[in-house]
């Protein structure tokens, strides 16, 4: 455990009536980037809150860089973890540059620390412009180059990607491969994000405090089981009368979901008929596997739910 | 101790940026230097009254201005920052809860002393060219003291109010609340219990009393010296008390350190 980064064990968290986070553990080597997903109220923000030392678990253990991060000890490691909050807005009246340098200094870098980061993420040319004229990506982007102050060995990034047009996004995560590349751990924390498969190593499924499902997608993907849609194209509805085909069939459309198994018998069966003029396979993406764990778990927790209500009338 | 530095030189330029400063300032000279010339209009004289006359008037205008002023300058200073983000942010930088809060109290009580110092100052200035008696740079070095240690157990006390609650507005109301308080209610609850208590409340009692409202601290401070014709209300019975000035600046001082020692309490109770 001591030569990770990041460890979490049977963490608990919770607040007068609600229980934030319940009994999670979990771990994040030197380089890896994770990603936290889960839906508002998951305990994602609460998660973050306990790794940066803001608040204190209730129960458990939580470690970063071999210390607990609500100690005193914690103190000098704070200045390698960058944070990117989920809802912040800086000081309006600022310039971005005045806003950059204030964090810069707090973190014992000065001016041109905050000139080289406002070039990196692309706001040089407003930097000289109060943030109340910033967009949202503009403002996204002052906060991302905040959270990559003295180049962090650890960063907790709460839905980084809000708000910036496709090309910034493309950027971040250039910038996100490349602190990784450095050695640098990053935690994602997102509802699903599309495009953030490739940049992650491994992913984690928050929901309702718990812990549904942790590990790489392709593990994940293999847990899940799911389907492979496969969308012939040309077929006219011959499907619905071939045998073999039929019960793959989803609706009315010439769309089938098969076991990743049958994935070839299927192919070889649609490839038979001459009218075939396209054929699109498709897995099963990060957010259908994140649908199906938190279906699973929702089916899982009814009955239990009944029966507590149960307790709670008697 | 950089980290402090760090954010009262920001919260300065806040001060400075916003007009704070200019405008506090401004509004200090012109009424101290209006009423340093027009003290004595109800009487039928224009021109510079008496040292005393202009002092009683300048304290018993500055104790409701001040404070009004600290709250309103300092209110949203925790709980501004806790609505944008920020405040959580700052939490996860290598910046402990107290640096954070001395460095505002720095940064913000700088502005309200130092426009307390321009401001008053300039009718010291203008009243000692007047009437060059040394005596009137000594009255109102006391004066600007005592004043700057009014705002700044007012900043304090915003403080206080800005960490106890979770929404800008409530701390505004608050704020307002506080201010009625300590600058009308607290002298009418006394002179209600003056008037209505049959034994009569003794005096060192009475002074004692006021002793928990630092607003009334700075009228003994700077009226105690003072002819008691120009002095009304409760104040008048208390004025011959036994408290030296040196006693009434720590009281003063005291009221400076303890909320401040109290809301870096709170914050540090304070979930997030």
């Amino acid at each position: 455990m001591s030569n990770m980064l990041v460890s979490l064990e049977s963490v608990s968290k919770s607040y007068k009536q609600l229980d934030a986070l319940q009994s999670i553990t979990m771990s994040l080597a030197q380089g890896e980037v994770l990603g936290l997903f889960g839906h508002n109220g998951a305990g994602k923000t609460t998660m973050m809150k306990l790794i940066l030392g803001v608040i204190s678990p209730s129960a458990g253990q939580v470690e970063v860089m071999g210390v607990a991060p609500d100690s005193k000890e914690a103190w000098h490691s704070r200045a390698k973890i960058g944070y990117l909050p989920e809802n912040v807005s800086f000081y309006e009246q600022l310039t971005g540059l005045e806003v950059l340098t204030y964090f810069a200094k707090l973190k014992g870098f000065n001016k041109k620390t905050a000139i080289d980061l406002l070039e990196q993420v692309g706001i040089t040319h407003a930097m000289k412009r109060q943030v109340k004229t910033y967009s949202k990506g503009m403002r996204q982007r002052l906060g991302l180059a905040q959270a990559f102050i003295g180049e962090p060995k650890l960063l907790l990034l709460d839905e980084p990607t809000v708000g910036l047009d496709p090309i910034a996004t493309a950027d971040f995560y250039q910038t996100v491969d490349q602190l990784k590349t450095n050695g640098s751990s990053v935690i994602l924390c997102s509802h699903v994000l599309p495009g953030v498969e490739q940049h992650i190593d491994r992913a984690m499924i928050l929901s309702s405090g718990k812990l549904l499902a942790m590990g790489t997608l392709a593990e994940l993907r293999q847990k899940a089981d799911l389907p492979v849609t496969i969308k012939p194209g040309g077929l006219n509805g011959a499907i619905s009368e071939n045998s073999k085909l039929m019960s793959y069939l989803n609706g009315s459309k010439d769309i089938l979901h098969v076991p990743e198994p049958n994935k070839l018998q299927v192919i070889r069966e649609l490839m038979a008929y001459e009218a075939i003029n396209d054929l699109h396979v498709e897995h099963a993406n990060l957010e259908q596997v994140y649908q199906y764990y938190l279906k699973q778990h929702k089916q899982s927790q009814s009955p239990q739910q009944a029966l507590n209500n149960g307790e709670q009338q008697s | 101790m950089k980290e402090v530095l760090t954010v009262a030189n920001k919260e300065f330029h806040d001060g400075l940026r916003n007009r704070w400063l200019v405008s506090i300032t401004l509004i200090f000279a012109a009424l101290s230097i209006g009423l340093t010339y027009f003290g004595g209009a109800a009487s039928g004289e224009i021109g510079i009254t008496s040292l005393s006359t202009t002092v009683a008037s300048l304290a018993s205008l500055a104790v409701f201005l001040i404070p009004l002023i600290a709250l309103l300058l300092s209110y949203d200073s925790f709980v501004g920052e806790q609505e944008s983000g920020t405040l959580l942010l700052l939490l996860t930088y290598p910046l402990s809860k107290t640096q954070l809060l001395l460095g505002k109290f720095l940064g913000q009580g700088s502005i309200i002393a130092l426009a307390t110092l321009l401001g008053f100052g300039a009718s010291a200035v203008v009243l000692y060219l007047q009437i060059e008696d040394l005596s009137v740079l000594v009255t109102f070095s006391l004066f600007i003291a005592s004043a700057i240690l009014l705002g700044l157990s007012f900043t304090a006390i915003s403080y206080l109010i800005s960490l106890m609650v979770s929404e800008k507005s409530k701390a505004a109301g608050f704020a307002l609340i506080v201010w009625f308080f300590f600058a009308l209610a607290f002298d009418l609850a006394i002179l209600a219990l003056l008037v209505g208590v049959e034994e009569g409340l003794s005096q060192s009692l009475l002074t004692q009393l006021m002793m928990l409202n630092p607003a009334d601290i700075f009228r003994l401070v700077n009226l105690a010296g003072l002819d008691s014709s120009d002095v009304n209300g409760v104040l008048a019975i208390a004025i011959n008390s036994s408290m030296s000035q040196a006693q009434l600046f720590s009281i003063l001082i005291a009221w400076v350190i303890l909320p401040l020692t109290l809301a870096t309490f709170i914050f540090k109770k304070k979930k997030l």
